[in-house]
């Protein structure tokens, strides 16, 4: 009998392997290409080789040593940070007391936010570029972190409060019973508890403000809060005449760094089924 | 350790549904008490503001004299110990059991102490550094009674911590619950739905329906004595057969044959200002094979032929069911009971008679069988509002 199950599963998983394989290589080849070019010399950009003929770092010396690409990859890590710590903050805060209370007004707060999230944005930017220049806030760092805090905040208090629905209610009345106060419930037990929960938040709204281009091209006109996406389409050669591409596939592969590593250090934390045992089962 | 005092106490939700209604229980220092009752009965929602989780809309608790109405869980020092456990998943059982102490400031060295000799008295000691989801479902029950003792709390709590087990580890935690409530001598309120654990546990044993106390007394003063046909149906296992009567001359006339009123039911009947038509009560244990029966006992009962549906041979002694002629006995409470119970979902429901009788009985399923049982032991109620009519409390 284990002779069978241990070669069905070896059939199996030899399938799987290569369905995976083939799904990975999808996902990876358009990646791999702007890598690849991003290495290749003024002269091959052109030759269609996957693999450069010619390696070199010219592209990556040339963006960074213009102030335009540094400035903008500044601004969009502090501008991403800031936001998504907002967003995370509020959100928890929103999701726990939309998980845990019943008030007044429960149902519409969460549909606004919800209809929030489903607007498109492009019918916003005119009025935020008028607003915003009204306020003095056009072209600030606190010009975008605003909007995307708004847009970023529904995604936010979705995700969680789905993730505090699952943490047993009993377990914050178990802690009021052991001499807990409600701030000492919440950070003693529910948050470690919700942690996976916020850290999957932080993850979603940190993509989201850090690939904007809708919102970062129309609030800001100079240097000052240009963000990474919108600096890329500014590139320009050295010339007229130039072509930029090799900078700017430079400049995709840089910005995508930052996402891969803050992926890569969060995703460590999001344990699944950190509630179980809790309550029967 | 203190005594519990509810005085009066109701809990009425914003939308106006009542769930406990005018609650008096006094409850003295070291008792072991059951709150039982079918589900939605106020029992939980009474535990919970005895706890402090939800507000008493009025009326006053006192725990050790001191009204406590209005103090926060934390500050009534109870300790409470859930239907699911609640064991904090992140922590190892250590930590649980050490976390009430932690977040009283206890020292170290204290907590240590106080874990260790609660894990010993537990059974737990070898599984500290675990993490709840390691754990069995009896110890994981042992963790959240652990957390409950290791602060020597004035009182504890129970949310029917035992409904989560299997039978057998059912039986063997009631025991030592028992024991160790035994042990610490601390006031014990214990919420249930199961009548045996009830039977079993308590000092007293408080029923409750629909948010109202229906008694409260011993669990075999319950038994024998109940106040209504409520606590006589709920309590017991089979539960007491229920067969309409009409009382006429002196005698039952009932589809067991014509029951003669013995003195003692008589003396009762009296002073109650009995109607025609009433509900009596019998319990399974007192019938008997009617050929097992000394002819002079057998003169204080009554005999009926019947023949048995099922027989149940429990190799103690065995359940003869039958179905019997005429009217099912009606009442509110009767109908609660058979919807708690779960009756109509079983087809064929019917009105059954179950009696318990000797193993050695030789009657045979299927057959008619002989069946004795003692006209002293009935009881009577009133089937308008379910009264017990022989009530000698």
């Amino acid at each position: 009998m284990a002779g069978i199950g241990g070669a069905v599963t070896t059939g199996r998983k030899a399938r799987w392997t290569v369905l995976n394989v083939l799904v990975v290589a999808y996902a990876l080849v358009p990646v791999l290409w702007i890598v690849s070019l991003s290495f290749k010399t003024k002269e091959t950009l052109g030759d269609g080789n996957f693999i450069p003929r010619a390696w070199t770092f010219d592209n990556y010396k040339a963006i960074f040593s213009t102030t335009e690409f540094v400035r903008a990859l500044v601004n969009s890590i502090g501008i991403a940070l800031i936001a998504t710590a907002v967003a995370v903050v509020f959100g928890t805060m929103a999701a726990y007391a939309i998980a845990r209370l019943d008030f007044p007004g429960k149902r519409l707060l969460v549909g606004v936010s919800l209809l929030i999230a489903m607007f498109p944005q492009i019918s916003l930017v005119s009025p935020l570029f008028e607003i915003e220049r009204s306020l003095g806030l056009f072209d600030t760092w606190p010009g975008l972190i605003l909007p995307y805090i708004t847009f970023a905040l529904p995604l936010a208090i979705y995700t969680l409060s789905a993730f505090f629905r699952e943490i047993p209610w009993e377990l914050e009345k178990a802690a009021k019973m052991d001499g807990a106060t409600p701030g000492q419930a919440f950070r003693r037990v529910i948050a470690p508890l919700a942690a996976p929960g916020v850290f999957t938040t932080a993850i979603l709204v940190f993509i989201f403000c850090w690939n904007d281009f809708l919102f970062a091209i129309s609030l800001t006109s100079t240097e000052q809060s240009r963000t990474v996406p919108v600096a890329l389409s500014f590139f320009t050669g050295s010339s007229q005449f130039e072509d930029p591409t090799g900078s700017i596939a430079a400049a995709a592969v840089v910005i995508t760094i930052p996402i891969i590593l803050f992926v890569l250090f969060f995703q460590r934390r999001i344990v699944a089924g950190l509630t179980s045992g809790a309550v029967k089962g | 350790m203190a005594e519990i005092v509810l005085d009066s106490v109701t809990k009425q939700y914003p939308d106006g549904a009542v769930a406990v209604r005018d609650v008096d229980i006094e409850i003295a220092d070291g008792e072991f008490i059951i709150l039982v009752g079918p589900s939605g009965c106020g029992k939980s929602t009474t535990l919970n503001m005895i706890a402090g989780l939800e507000d008493i809309t009025s009326g006053e608790l006192r725990i050790g004299g001191e009204r406590v109405n209005e103090r926060a869980p934390k500050d009534r020092d109870i300790a409470m110990v859930f239907q699911s456990y609640a064991l904090y998943p992140h922590m190892t059982v250590k930590e649980n059991m050490a976390f009430p102490l932690r977040l009283a400031k206890v020292d170290d060295a204290t907590v240590e102490k106080k874990v260790r000799d609660a894990a010993e008295i537990l059974d737990l000691t070898q599984h500290l550094d675990r993490k709840p989801s390691n754990l069995s479902g009896g110890q994981r029950q042992r963790v959240a009674m652990g957390r409950a003792i290791v602060r020597n709390p004035k009182a504890f709590l129970m949310d029917e911590p035992l409904s989560n087990l299997d039978a057998k580890l059912r039986v063997q935690m009631r025991t030592s619950v028992s024991r160790l409530q035994k042990q610490l001598g601390t006031t014990t309120v214990y919420v249930t739905h199961d009548q045996t654990e009830a039977m079993t546990l308590g000092d007293r044993v408080v029923v409750m329906r629909g948010g109202a106390v229906q008694q409260i007394g011993a669990p075999q003063f319950l038994y024998d004595n109940p106040a209504n046909l409520f606590v006589a149906g709920f309590i017991g296992s089979p539960a007491m057969n229920f067969v309409p009567a009409a009382l006429e001359h002196g005698v039952l006339r009932s589809a067991l044959g014509d029951v003669p009123l013995t003195d003692r039911v008589r003396g009762l009947l009296e002073g109650a200002d009995a109607p025609r038509e009433v509900i009596m009560g019998l319990r399974p244990e007192h019938f008997e094979d009617a050929r097992l029966v000394d002819e002079a006992v057998r003169a204080k009962g009554v005999t009926f032929t019947d023949h048995v549906d099922v027989l149940e041979s429990m190799g103690s002694d065995k359940f003869a069911y039958f179905s019997l002629q005429g009217e099912q006995a009606t009442s509110a409470e009767l109908a609660e009971l058979a919807a708690d119970a779960g009756a109509a979902d079983v087809p064929g429901g019917g009105v059954s008679l179950v009696a318990r009788i000797a193993a050695t009985s030789t009657a045979v399923e299927g057959e008619p069988a002989d069946i004795w049982f003692d006209a002293d032991k009935v009881q009577l109620f009133d089937p308008a509002n379910g009264r017990n009519l022989t009530y000698s409390g």
